[in-house]
């Protein structure tokens, strides 16, 4: 399947130099390459939440679920457990999930859900027009902090490491090929797959300086070491100046949360009769 | 006419709930048609609960301010209750725990020298009811083997020793039903939905739907059912449209607090055409309100829960045989439709233990949806006559599926085009018509009792047995609409055609169907609210209806 295939005729609206432009690039090739691998396109499902990144769900030609603000993970959830053939994806925005939606994130990691969460982390929210967000750094100014905002970032990969998540990696719209590696191995990953990646906001919050000064890709981490994932997490709170490391964090195998789940057959008894046996034992 | 109450009270931790069921049992072998409510507070241990476990001849679904039987584990049971005591009431206690007038049982000594654990006294004094209603032991014998999982034996071994503790006082005699079975509301209502093909359950713990919950996780296996409680009920009800597009039938279930959690989704459901069931039980609001109490103050929140403008359907069952019909129809029209639905019920119901009538449980079929034509590559919501478009579920060969929570084309793509906008608010506007041509296709106004009275009641929900009861009584009729969106408006003007004095009984204090009626041009004349927290009595309802005649 010739890549373009996977792109609809919607009009694409995000803003000239808009990180999610390779975001979508990385994952459309991700995709076709799960294609390529045999899953079937009509078996990929993706989730969006409400905001810049949403409009994946228009761009990209696969099945799709355009949900409401902070609320990718639970419709994947249900959607995984009603087909757990089905690849669920979600693209998700840093104000949608890291603020809105948080608890099913969280929830999402401590169950292992076999889906995979991209985080389009441009630490602002766009389409609102640049207020800060749960990853925005302490005294951002945005037009409801004029001052400032009095909030310390949070770093989502510590609190993805302390949820449970299996997969935890982060990367950049910045490096493109990266990107792309990461977006695979996390689609291939079987149980919950966390990618945070730092996206760029043209308009708003443009960290590109600080991403290419201060990023730089792991080499020589365990991923299956926990405490070393940790360090290696805590390494930039979202806030300062110091090195910024792209990579899989944490990688461990668990029991996914659909697997915990009786996979029934259809139905194929009469209902009735199973009903009438029921009331028979209330008589 | 036989018509027997017996009150069953003690500290939660008692077995205050099994114990009234267990009387209805007993009554049920008996040949009669029973009813329990279930009164108790919102803690775990100690407090008071208690049961009234009604039995009568004729076909019952409300509690009377009377007292045939009384039987206490606490004194509380004694104390609380005095105004339900007559001259005949049969008082049965624990000595160990209650002092008073009537006939003690030493339980703690029974139960001690058995070496049985405390919660088995309510089995020891229900063997003493037994005896003291003359009811032969086989009956009871028959009741425990049937209705008590853990330990029948022991547990028959202690009734024996309740039985013979005491001398046979006020005799209950046989009467002439067959054994029905005993639901709760929740139970009927999981039932009608496991009827309608219900493939997944999401809810969150919330009193009166809990036990809708419990049961339908009991179940599962049995019907290949997905029972998920996630996080919160903002997940209830996203999750459940995330099982819904991948094609599984699924009901939510919650009360007012957690349904306002949930109606983001709820008016997404509606917008994205992606169907999901809500079993909405009332209780006693606003906010945490009276958590264990009952009430009907939700009509108005269910009818306009959720931005902007999308059909829906809200059905509101009156007893344990609607619960079970309308749950399994709700389920059924949802889909065929591709609307959210309600059903409305409140503690009274769901948690009130009805004789169910199988006479009257048949389902009437709703249909399939109908086939679309093959004409190019499958849009989600392609525009139709009827406002319904193809349903299909991934993976589908036939296209992408593509939902979407903004206003979108008829593939799915979001859309800010004025004429698109109007296309699809159409599309939902003949949805709606397509809705109510359904419910317009089944008997969505009941009409009871004595049809030509000019005095009718009108009611919804659980209020319905009382009304009917006191409506007999009194030779008016009853006319309830079970459907309440889209509002049966042809169909309640022509039940209410030529009623001289109509009067709305309620569990709210605004009178919201009598709103409800009003803007449809529906007179009411009188209204009868009830704010308590507790449901209607039989003599309650009957003298309220007195003071507007």
């Amino acid at each position: 399947m010739p890549a373009k295939d996977l792109i609809t005729d919607a009009q694409n609206t995000w803003c000239p130099g808009c990180g999610n432009f390779t975001i979508q690039f990385a994952l459309r090739n991700a995709i076709k390459d799960l294609i390529t691998s045999g899953v079937p396109r009509e078996n990929i499902v993706l989730v969006t939440g409400i905001g810049c990144h949403a409009k994946m769900g228009d761009y990209l030609a696969v099945n799709s679920f355009y949900s409401i603000h902070g609320r990718t993970i639970p419709v994947a959830t249900g959607i995984k457990l009603a087909n757990p053939d089905l690849t669920v994806i979600c693209c998700a925005g840093d104000g949608d999930t890291y603020a809105e939606g948080l608890d099913h994130l969280i929830f999402a990691a401590k169950r292992n859900v076999d889906i995979t969460v991209i985080i389009h982390n441009n630490r602002v929210y766009g389409l609102t027009t640049g207020q800060y967000t749960p990853t925005s750094p302490l005294g951002y100014r945005g037009r409801s902090t004029p001052g400032g905002t009095p909030e310390e970032p949070f770093n989502p990969l510590s609190l993805m490491l302390a949820s449970g998540a299996g997969f935890i990696a982060r990367s950049t719209s910045r490096k493109m090929p990266h990107l792309a590696g990461i977006i695979g191995q996390a689609l291939r990953h079987k149980g919950f797959a966390f990618v945070d990646v730092l996206q760029i906001c043209a308009t708003y919050f443009n960290m590109s300086e600080l991403y290419d000064r201060q990023g730089y890709e792991l080499s020589g981490h365990d991923p299956a070491d926990f405490q070393a994932a940790c360090r290696k997490a805590d390494e930039w709170d979202y806030n300062g100046d110091s090195p910024i490391p792209f990579g899989v964090f944490y990688l461990e195998e668990k029991t996914c949360f659909e697997d915990r789940f009786v996979r029934y057959p259809p139905f194929s008894g009469s209902r009735e009769e199973q009903i009438r046996e029921y009331l028979e034992k209330k008589r | 006419m036989n018509d027997i109450s017996v009150l069953t009270g003690g500290r939660a931790g008692d077995g205050i709930n099994s114990a009234g069921l267990l009387v209805a049992h007993l009554f049920n072998q008996m040949g009669y048609q029973t009813y329990i409510y279930f009164d108790y507070p919102s803690l775990i241990k100690g407090g008071h609960n208690f049961t009234i476990t009604r039995a009568a001849e004729q076909k019952i679904g409300a509690h009377r301010d009377r007292c045939d039987y009384l039987l206490a584990l606490s004194q509380d049971t004694l104390d609380l209750h005095r105004d339900l005591i007559h001259d005949d009431t049969v008082v049965l206690y624990d000595s160990g725990r209650v002092h008073g007038k009537g006939l003690g049982i030493p339980v703690e000594e029974i139960l001690k020298a058995e070496g049985a654990s405390a919660v088995m006294g309510n089995t020891c004094i229900i063997g003493a009811f037994a005896k003291a209603a003359g009811i032969p032991f086989e009956v009871v014998e028959t009741v425990l083997r049937r209705q008590v999982p853990k330990d029948p034996e022991k547990n028959l071994v202690i009734a024996r020793k309740g039985y013979d503790a005491v001398r046979e006082q006020k005799v209950i005699p046989r009467a002439g039903h067959t054994c029905c079975p005993l639901l709760t509301g929740n139970e009927a209502i999981g039932l009608g939905l496991l009827h309608g093909g219900l493939d997944a359950f999401v809810a969150y713990p919330m009193t009166p739907t809990s036990n809708l919950l419990h049961f339908l996780a009991g179940v599962a296996g049995q019907f290949a059912l997905t029972v998920v409680h996630p996080e919160n009920e903002i997940a209830v009800m996203l999750m459940a449209l995330g099982f819904s597009y991948a094609g599984k039938k699924t009901a939510v279930g919650t009360s007012g607090g957690g349904f306002c959690l949930m109606t983001e989704g709820f008016s997404f459901s509606g917008s994205s055409e992606v169907p999901v069931v809500v079993v909405m039980g009332q209780r006693t609001g606003p906010s945490t309100g009276l958590p264990t109490y009952t009430g009907q103050t939700d009509l108005n929140f269910v009818l306009h829960a959720g931005q902007g403008e999308f059909p829906r359907l809200i059905v509101a069952p009156g007893d344990a045989e609607q619960a079970y019909v309308w749950s399994s129809i709700a389920l059924s029209l949802a889909w065929k439709c591709q609307v959210p639905a309600v059903i409305l019920c409140d503690k009274t119901l769901c948690e009130g233990t009805y004789s169910l009538d199988e006479t009257v449980i048949a389902v009437p079929g709703t249909g399939e949806p109908g086939s679309p034509g093959d004409s190019g590559p499958y849009q989600r919501y392609a525009i139709t006559d009827d406002g319904i478009s193809p349903l299909r579920y991934p993976p589908s060969r036939d296209g992408v599926i593509k939902v979407n929570s903004y206003t979108h084309d008829e593939a799915g793509i979001t859309t800010e085009r004025a004429d698109m906008t109007v296309l699809m608010t159409e599309k939902r506007q003949r949805k709606a018509l397509s809705l109510k041509r359904e419910t317009g296709s089944l008997e969505c106004v009941k009409t009871f009792g004595k049809r030509d009275s000019p005095t009718a009641i009108l009611c919804w929900g659980s209020t319905l047995p009382v009304c009917r009861e006191v409506a007999e009584q009194r030779g008016f009729s009853v006319i309830q609409p079970v459907v309440l969106s889209p509002f049966p408006e042809e169909s309640l003007k022509a039940a209410l055609a030529g009623k001289q004095n109509v009067v709305a009984v309620e569990e709210n204090a605004d009178g919201q169907l009598r709103m409800l009626c009003s803007q449809h041009g529906i007179a009411v004349h009188n209204h009868i609210g009830k704010i308590d927290g507790r449901p209607f009595s039989v003599e309650s309802l009957d003298a309220r209806v007195k003071e507007v005649l």
